[in-house]
């Protein structure tokens, strides 16, 4: 599918917005949680990878391709891991009280 | 591209979107990663459905490559101490950057080897009737103008700008991201690697450039692989001159370059999903690094092309005076009396893995009715929020947390302020001396506090090689030590009493 040089200019503007405003009101405490999790988002390259991989014709786009399978991969399943467990552990006194009762 | 995939990445972007939202809030910062999440195995599963995908080899190779890759990386990020975590960051994002670097690779490979088509069929009958390889003919039909050129022709101008820029970003923050990894994990010291760092590094960017250039009209291979190899080279020399407290900003900005490049490629290869969540992570990573480098009163420019420490001839006299030192029994029965502590940690806390310790004197000291609270720099530990998040391993609840400028005018009323195993963030030089090297960065005024505890595992200079003066101040008492043993018998010292 081809996205016509205007829409994708409209989306790259529209997307640069919600990035901005997604952050723009961010603690201090959160910004290496939030760093990590940006990290993750961009591993959807993964999804670009395989299509990559699966058009590939070639022995030398199949390694290419599979090069870019493996990082991307690493890339998505690394940065969810390392997010995940940093959120875990934003808990207030309350939370951690209960999580102690349980 | 068919329905159930584009339904899917739209509903995965609009995930992306409302996780990173959820992400900026400590209350919903967990269901942020979770939305996240499914976004990613929902975009992920659809692809295989994708059109374009096809090929039992290719399907096999995915399968493989995700399974590997990603299993390694599951262990890899389970296993990692805490402390370890922005070096993590660092190799994941490059990762990252280098993947979107490889689509380009394939496209351009594609693009090579699919000529425009009467281009193809006239080399073809040119290397016919003249006896000469096709490839030769190839380049004498393109003498004579004919037919569009290389990489450009074959993907189409918008595409093959789009796709080149993605390259060299993304190679440039594949590299760059391998070599902050390396430094951050004591893998590598060193803050130069040939002489006139700037200048070498000015030729290999205009080299890049100009390659980049050719790669969009040539069709040669070896072009191609130059641009890519040069790309990887101006991300080492990059990050090689970069240390210190500046690390966690140009990890911040390999994170937004990777964003980048991820949206190009997926403009190349006409992906939505990769479109949006790469740009907002473009954005949202750009907004973040500008607020890192104001955090520490650097210009980004200034953390780019100055180096850290790296001035010769300019090293200041050491500060005057003697460091007094007192016994951690004598520091924790100090505390036990006062009515105000502030704790001001520092990646030597975390390293030393004594937060936990701490965590334990701070409870029994509100037992004694003394009212204790946490200061953390910005760029406390390795990143922003990188102490944080360590303080909340050992169980500190994240209201006695407080940042810089919330509680920079207490330390003046306070009656004890600790500071363990930081040192750059607490230093007047900052503040006062203009020929220091970190003279601008915003500190916590520590030496403000009518006592001031340094506990330190010795007597030399920190992370970044500078000399602090507070070590030196009058109402300071130095606590020498493994911070973990310290914090230990200042824990027996307040049982005691």
């Amino acid at each position: 599918m081809a996205i016509e040089g205007f829409v994708a200019i409209y989306i790259f503007m529209l997307a640069g917005f919600a990035g901005f405003e997604v952050i723009s009101r961010v603690p201090v405490i959160l910004h290496t949680p939030l760093m990590s999790g940006s990290n993750f988002v961009h591993g959807i390259v993964v999804v670009g990878a395989m299509v990559v991989l699966g058009h590939a014709e070639t022995v030398a786009e199949q390694v290419v391709g599979f090069i870019a399978v493996v990082l991307a991969a690493g890339n998505a399943v690394g940065g969810y891991v390392v997010t995940e467990r940093m959120l875990e552990m934003f808990k207030s006194k309350d939370e951690q009280k209960k999580g102690a009762k349980e | 591209m068919n329905f159930i995939v584009q339904v899917s990445y739209l509903l995965a972007a609009v995930l992306f979107i409302l996780g990173l939202k959820a992400m900026s809030s400590p209350k919903t910062a967990r269901k942020g990663i979770i939305w996240a999440g499914v976004g990613m195995v929902l975009a992920t599963l659809v692809t295989f459905l994708h059109p374009a995908v096809h090929g039992v080899t290719n399907y096999v190779l995915i399968v493989i490559g995700i399974v590997v890759a990603g299993g390694l990386a599951w262990w890899s990020g389970r296993r990692v101490a805490m402390t370890e975590m922005p070096q993590m960051v660092a190799l994941y994002n490059g990762m990252g950057g280098g993947a979107a670097a490889a689509i380009a690779g394939v496209e351009m490979l594609r693009a090579l080897r699919t000529l425009p088509g009467d281009l193809q069929n006239q080399a073809q009958a040119l290397a016919t009737d003249a006896g000469i390889s096709v490839n030769a003919a190839t380049a004498a039909l393109r003498a004579d103008g004919a037919g569009s050129a290389g990489v450009a022709g074959a993907l189409g101008s918008d595409v093959a700008i789009l796709a080149i820029l993605g390259a060299f970003i993304g190679t440039v923050a594949f590299s760059g991201s391998l070599i902050a990894w390396a430094k951050l994990d004591g893998r590598m010291k060193r803050n130069r690697l040939v002489p006139a760092q700037q200048l070498v590094n000015l030729v290999v960017f205009a080299l890049a450039v100009i390659f980049g250039i050719m790669t969009f009209f040539t069709d040669s291979l070896a072009v191609v692989a130059i641009f890519f190899a040069l790309g990887l080279l101006f991300g080492v020399f990059v990050a090689v001159p970069i240390g210190g407290a500046d690390m966690p900003v140009i990890i911040s900005l390999f994170n937004a370059l990777t964003g980048l490049a991820v949206a190009f490629e997926g403009y190349a290869i006409g992906n939505p999903a990769m479109i949006i969540a790469g740009t907002v992570v473009g954005a949202a990573g750009t907004l973040l690094t500008q607020l890192m480098a104001k955090a520490m009163n650097r210009p980004i420019t200034n953390v780019m092309f100055a180096g850290w420490g790296t001035d010769e001839g300019t090293t200041s006299e050491g500060p005057e005076g003697e460091m007094k030192d007192v016994s951690a029994e004598d520091a924790g029965i100090m505390m036990a009396y006062a009515e105000r502590v502030i704790i001001v940690p520092g990646y030597g806390m975390a390293v030393a893995q004594a937060q936990h310790k701490i965590w334990e004197l701070v409870e029994l000291l509100q037992d004694r009715g003394v009212e204790v609270k946490f200061a953390i720099h910005p760029v406390a530990g390795r990143m922003p929020g990188h102490m944080n998040v360590l303080l909340a391993e050992a169980g500190v609840p994240y209201d006695m947390i407080f940042d810089m400028e919330d509680i920079n005018e207490e330390f003046a009323t306070t009656d004890v302020a600790v500071v363990i195993g930081a040192n750059d963030v607490v230093n007047p030089a900052a503040r006062d001396d203009p020929s220091s090297p970190i003279y601008g960065m915003p500190i916590l005024n520590v030496d403000e506090a009518e006592n001031v505890l340094v506990i330190k595992r010795g007597r030399g200079t920190g992370f970044s090689g500078v000399e602090n003066a507070l070590f030196f101040g009058e109402n300071t008492r130095m606590v020498f030590g493994d911070g973990q043993k310290v914090a230990g018998g200042m824990v027996q010292a307040v049982k005691g009493l």
